[in-house]
């Protein structure tokens, strides 16, 4: 991990597809940074090895590794099921949709039906999530900015109401371990579901006061209008998902392109940007978060009754047969995918997560060139990353 | 979206002698994949990236898959001729009998892509290739250049299997650490014993620390980097 003296190595990199290096213009010395691995915008222990001429950033190498546990190795030495609970630690912030993408691989291997009221259940979990991600995203934006403490705390206000809920569904606010394949492990009570809808009828004013205070923002507009430019055919290239790749106006939302579980009954939008910097990439996620209500209203009112797990899904002496296959999800940070291998045994052959997080961050350098270093911290901040994901 | 067959024929179209394969996927997935040739990967994929009806501008996923050597007991009928004797007459007589013979599948590291394509909206189209064996010959072509969201993830494989992207502009490892040698995600990895290295070794651990010595030195020495 050692990358001292990076600036005077050859860039070998010229040639394909980035945008030019920016050479120092020679006056004063440049200055090398580490930003991190303690570094409180990293969002965990994640290194940014910055090459300085005077503010501006020359030279960009992210170093990860930290919170390395080699996730895969350990599911390929345990049951499908035993890696259920592990996944929820990948992206802390949105266990569910961690689980759903697990969930969803399997299903494809084996051919797993789901019952309509666990389709609905998981979209009812998934949008929560993704309201809970949005919000404390923007909220942890808005913190990097230097507005410490209080517009995070508006998001966790709501996070809470929506952890509370997971908590009386599943017994735990983070780790929940809720679905299964074929369906999710216990079923909703009438009761939990009204407290849902009452939640869910709160959150339009929480959204309409979250925008009122930062959209129009004088210093928040400054610090990120024209800041941090993601090229729409560089974000494809580099395989960049979610809503950083919309806010560089593409249209791909894998819940449309997809349609995956049930999502092709729900009415809701695709927000796109137009500016394809960190101001999009915030307003794209208020924008994605009311869609989410819509979707939420939609659910609650349609969802049916009926077993939440297949009865007769497998859950003991679970076998998929020889084969592969690729699931994926739009997750709130990206295309969140599993790649199994079945050789037919109880274990899967190989297990492999694609972290929206981790491949996101590959257009790092491309964003922050030229840039000062204070922007550096906003435009890391707008990709969203949680580290328990990029490093697995 | 065009099935693997119309793909495979495409491909051996545009890109003549490309080698490409089919490997059937036997689960209800249904998502076959081609193997393709080392040597003609990297016009394969320029023309999967640039072909107006495929264009599969988005590579996914990329990551590796270790396959070691392993002996396959088979069941084979053989037909000898066996001299008998039949009624005080010796003749020699066909017979059939079943064997058991071995047979060893030589080991390779194995990269896997999946591609899809944003501007029409298909996908997965399973890309798959082989190093021809785990020890030496472990170099592949790099995509990156083709889709630069191989950059790292061709720097995961590279550290975790070691197979070795030839044309990837940075290939240093991702996860684990410049200094460390062998890749974890290999299926014959032996993972350290961490009790060798408490300040206060005693009997039990300095057992420990010799077994787990033992076992490394029996392991087959993984070449840093080899043939690059």
């Amino acid at each position: 991990m050692s990358t001292s003296g990076f600036v005077q190595e050859k860039d070998k990199r010229e040639g394909w597809n980035r945008p030019p290096l920016i050479e120092p213009d020679g006056e004063g010395e440049l200055l090398e940074v580490a930003m991190g691995p303690h570094h409180p915008s990293t969002h965990g222990v994640f290194r940014m090895d910055v090459a300085l001429d005077g503010e501006r950033v020359i030279r960009l190498k992210p170093v990860f590794g930290y919170l390395h546990r080699n996730h895969e190795k350990l599911a390929e030495g345990m049951t499908y099921l035993g890696s259920m609970p592990f996944t929820d630690r990948l992206d802390y912030m949105c266990p569910l949709t961690n689980n759903w993408a697990y969930a969803l691989a399997v299903e494809k291997l084996t051919g797993q039906a789901v019952p309509e009221r666990a389709e609905y259940l998981r979209v009812i979990l998934g949008e929560l999530t993704r309201v809970v991600n949005h919000a404390s995203a923007i909220g942890f934006l808005i913190q990097e900015m230097g507005a410490s403490g209080t517009p995070l705390m508006y998001a966790f206000k709501e996070r809470e109401k929506i952890l509370d809920l997971f908590e009386a569904l599943t017994g735990a606010r983070m780790m929940v371990n809720y679905l299964r394949f074929g369906g999710c492990r216990v079923d909703a009570t009438p009761a939990w579901l009204d407290a849902v809808r009452k939640v869910v009828t709160g959150l339009p004013q929480f959204a309409d006061e979250f925008e009122r205070l930062l959209r129009g923002n004088e210093i928040l507009m400054a610090r990120t209008q024209g800041v941090g430019i993601l090229r729409p055919e560089l974000a494809v290239n580099a395989g960049v998902t979610g809503p950083m790749l919309r806010a560089s106006g593409i249209n791909y939302d894998i819940r449309k392109v997809d349609g995956y579980g049930i999502y092709n009954r729900f009415n809701f939008r695709v927000p796109l940007g137009d500016h394809w910097d960190v101001y999009d990439r915030f307003l794209i996620r208020l924008l994605e978060m009311r869609e989410s209500f819509g979707i939420l209203g939609q659910a609650l009112k349609d969802i049916p009754g009926g077993p939440v797990i297949d009865p007769k899904a497998k859950l003991r002496g679970f076998r998929p047969k020889p084969g592969e296959a690729y699931g994926r999800i739009e997750a709130p940070k990206g295309e969140l995918g599993f790649y199994l291998i079945s050789d037919g045994g109880p274990n899967p052959y190989r297990y492999r997560i694609r972290p929206p997080s981790l491949i996101n961050l590959t257009v790092l350098e491309d964003m922050c060139l030229g840039m000062n270093v204070a922007d550096v911290v906003l435009i890391f901040g707008s990709v969203d990353i949680v580290l328990g994901e990029v490093d697995r | 979206m065009k099935t693997v067959e119309e793909i495979e024929a495409a491909i051996e179209a545009a890109v003549p002698g490309a080698g490409v394969e089919i490997v059937s996927n036997p689960s209800v997935s249904l998502q076959h994949s081609l193997r393709l040739a080392p040597s003609h990967a990297f016009a394969v994929a320029t023309f999967l990236r640039d072909d107006a009806e495929l264009s599969l501008d988005f590579l996914s996923n990329a990551t590796g898959v270790d396959w070691p050597e392993k002996e396959i007991a088979e069941k084979v009928k053989v037909t000898r001729t066996v001299t008998k004797t039949v009624e005080g007459v010796e003749q020699q007589v066909e017979e059939t009998v079943e064997e058991t013979k071995k047979r060893v599948v030589p080991g390779c590291l194995e990269a896997v892509y999946h591609l899809f394509s944003v501007a029409k909206g298909h996908g997965p189209v399973v890309i798959r290739m082989k190093t021809a064996n785990r020890t030496d010959q472990v170099n592949l072509p790099s995509l990156t250049p083709v889709w630069r969201s191989a950059e790292f993830q061709e720097r995961e494989i590279f550290d975790l299997f070691g197979i070795v992207f030839t044309g990837h502009p940075d290939l240093r490892r991702l996860l684990m650490w410049d200094e460390f040698k062998d890749h974890p995600m290999r299926r014959d990895y032996v993972e350290p014993d961490d009790f060798e290295y408490e300040p206060t070794a005693h009997d039990e651990v300095l057992k420990r620390a010799e077994a787990h010595r033992a076992r490394l030195a029996a392991a087959t020495p993984v070449q840093e980097g080899a043939g690059a």
